[in-house]
């Protein structure tokens, strides 16, 4: 991000985002905000809509209605390759490596068509999450948490301003869990805004400075987690049935 | 890591050298003529469907459509505009590439709706050249005849040309970024288009390369027997031997297609002088051997050993 770019200004905003999917909607309206090297969390019961917000941010989906701003430009409905080209990225919720090419070339790929700056460093990205030592491996040997990290290997290669995570650590055991907290959190403090979901309040509670809460499409509560577990709402929605959308 | 690279790219030129020399030099020993042709042909055209197939995962079993529509592009050029065989073959290529741009559509779809669906395309051409009513113009279904630019020595030599020109290009896949971009793409066009790939751009341009690979092999083969009916430029039997050789040999390599139609194709021509009434017996049995014990091709037998097949 440029220096003098506007501080009041956040890197994404979602607006009133609706999607349907013929008669089911999935988005109702739902609207929040991220700043810069800011981790927000979003959760919500199944279904209430979270990873369908994360696809509709990355290109994936067309809205049909709402605006998503992305360092003050509309970006709703744009091509996904051109989202990640313009910064934004994400992992996915169960692993989408390229299985026949190698551990290197998946992250290789990232780095020649996604453009990070000039002379990014793939072996050390590697190095860093631990990929190394099967970086000529075809990705298919790798197991479902290296995987995933191979997932977020390839987003990171594309140098993001904004990572969308998508149920990360479901499948992690604890060590592996608290090392991708680790992680996501340095990243946050060299400036990346992260938009997490996750199931485990535990995770969240670790890596999140902030959370929305989403029932059917639609926000309801923003605000730290520990303000969250207090909020009625929020414990008659997880606990008390009645909404499951 | 780039050295590496380029080490086997060069090695897989040579693969490409040898054949090509090797087919060359056949003509000159082996009086069989239409037969060697016919290999060429087999040769382009099962790896002008790996680059589509192999590298996107499209598989056209309207394949046929485009080497039709180059047989017939070189023919109506050479008919009616009465131009040089050479001057045609740029119409024969100008006519599969206008059927791959028509057809860009079909790359919405996925797996068996687009086969059939290319195959539809394909047939929907034939029956238009083959219509009664067309005679004037595509002499419909009585056949051509373009005894005026016959040159069976020339046409086999531009055959060998085009056979160069696609291995090159399949050369150039297994080693480029594109070609390991496309690749990305058949395994996973979402985290493709993440990683800042982009999905339709890729498949068009192989698509187009494909297209036009059939298109130019039409066109010489209009040329090489000059005598020929929408039948045999439609034959639908043209996509299922490119098929079939290319998944025998194993599809996404170099040497995979080659293998099939040098093994089976061989075969074929052995038994179809030997024991015809085994043909139809010895190679359908090997084709169910093939996909009971070797679903990905003969080159599985390496690559699943961990060994690079150029």
């Amino acid at each position: 991000m440029s220096p003098e770019s506007r501080k009041s200004e956040p890197l994404l905003q979602v607006q009133e985002l609706v999607k349907r999917f013929g008669g089911f909607t999935a988005l109702a309206g739902v609207s929040f905000h991220l700043d810069p090297g800011e981790v927000l969390g979003l959760v919500g019961p199944n279904g209430s809509g979270k990873t369908t917000c994360i696809n509709v941010i990355c290109g994936l989906y067309a809205p049909d209605g709402g605006r998503i701003l992305y360092q003050g430009k509309p970006i709703g409905g744009h091509k996904s390759h051109h989202i990640a080209k313009s910064g934004i990225n994400r992992t996915f919720q169960s692993p989408k490596p390229f299985l026949s090419l190698t551990v290197r070339e998946n992250v290789e790929l990232a780095a020649h068509y996604g453009d990070p700056n000039p002379g990014f460093d793939i072996d050390a990205l590697l190095a860093e999450l631990e990929l190394d030592r099967y970086a000529n491996r075809p990705a298919a040997e790798l197991n479902s948490a290296q995987q995933k990290t191979l997932d977020l290997a390839r987003a990171m290669a594309t140098e993001p301003r904004l990572l969308l995570v998508d149920e990360l650590a479901a499948g992690l055991n604890p060590a592996e869990l608290n090392r991708m907290a680790v992680r996501l959190r340095a990243l946050a403090d060299k400036g990346m805004a992260l938009l997490v979901v996750e199931h485990l309040m535990g995770f969240i509670d670790k890596v999140t400075d902030r959370v929305v809460v989403m029932a059917a499409g639609k926000e309801f509560f923003g605000g730290t987690l520990a303000d969250a577990t207090k909020d009625p709402e929020v414990i008659r929605v997880f606990l008390g049935g009645g909404h499951h959308g | 890591m780039l050295n590496s690279r380029t080490r086997r790219a060069v090695l897989d030129a040579a693969i490409v050298a040898v054949v090509v020399a090797g087919m060359g030099i056949a003509r000159g020993v082996y009086s069989n003529e239409l037969m060697l042709f016919n290999f060429v042909m087999f040769l382009t055209l099962s790896q002008g469907l790996n680059i589509i197939y192999g590298f996107t995962g499209y598989l056209p079993f309207g394949y046929v459509g485009f080497f039709g529509a180059g047989a017939y592009g070189f023919a109506l050029a050479v008919m009616h505009l009465h131009l040089p065989a050479l001057a045609a073959m740029g119409c024969a290529a100008l006519a599969a590439l206008i059927l791959a741009v028509v057809l860009l559509p079909l790359l919405r779809l996925s797996g068996a709706y687009f086969a059939i669906a290319s195959m539809a395309a394909a047939q929907a051409l034939y029956e238009v050249i083959a219509n009664p009513d067309l005679e004037d113009v595509t002499k419909g279904p009585y056949g051509v005849s373009l005894s005026n630019v016959f040159a069976p020595a020339l046409s086999y030599y531009v055959a060998l040309a085009i056979l160069a020109v696609t291995l090159l290009l399949v050369v150039w896949l297994r080693n480029s970024r594109f070609g390991m971009s496309l690749q990305a793409i058949r395994d996973d066009s979402v985290s493709a288009a993440m990683a800042g790939i982009g999905v339709v751009h890729g498949r068009t341009v192989a698509w187009v390369l494909s297209a036009l690979i059939a298109g130019l092999v039409g066109g010489v083969f209009a040329w090489h027997i000059s005598v020929f009916y929408p039948d045999t430029a439609f034959d639908l039997s043209v996509s299922i031997f490119s098929t079939v050789f290319l998944l025998f040999g194993g599809a996404t390599t170099l040497l995979g297609p080659l293998l099939g139609v040098f093994i089976l194709y061989g075969v074929y021509n052995v038994i179809g002088i030997a024991v015809p009434q085994y043909f139809q017996f010895t190679y359908g049995a090997l084709i169910v051997l093939l996909v009971l014990f070797l679903p990905n091709g003969l080159v599985s037998l390496l690559t699943s050993r961990g060994i690079r097949v150029p």
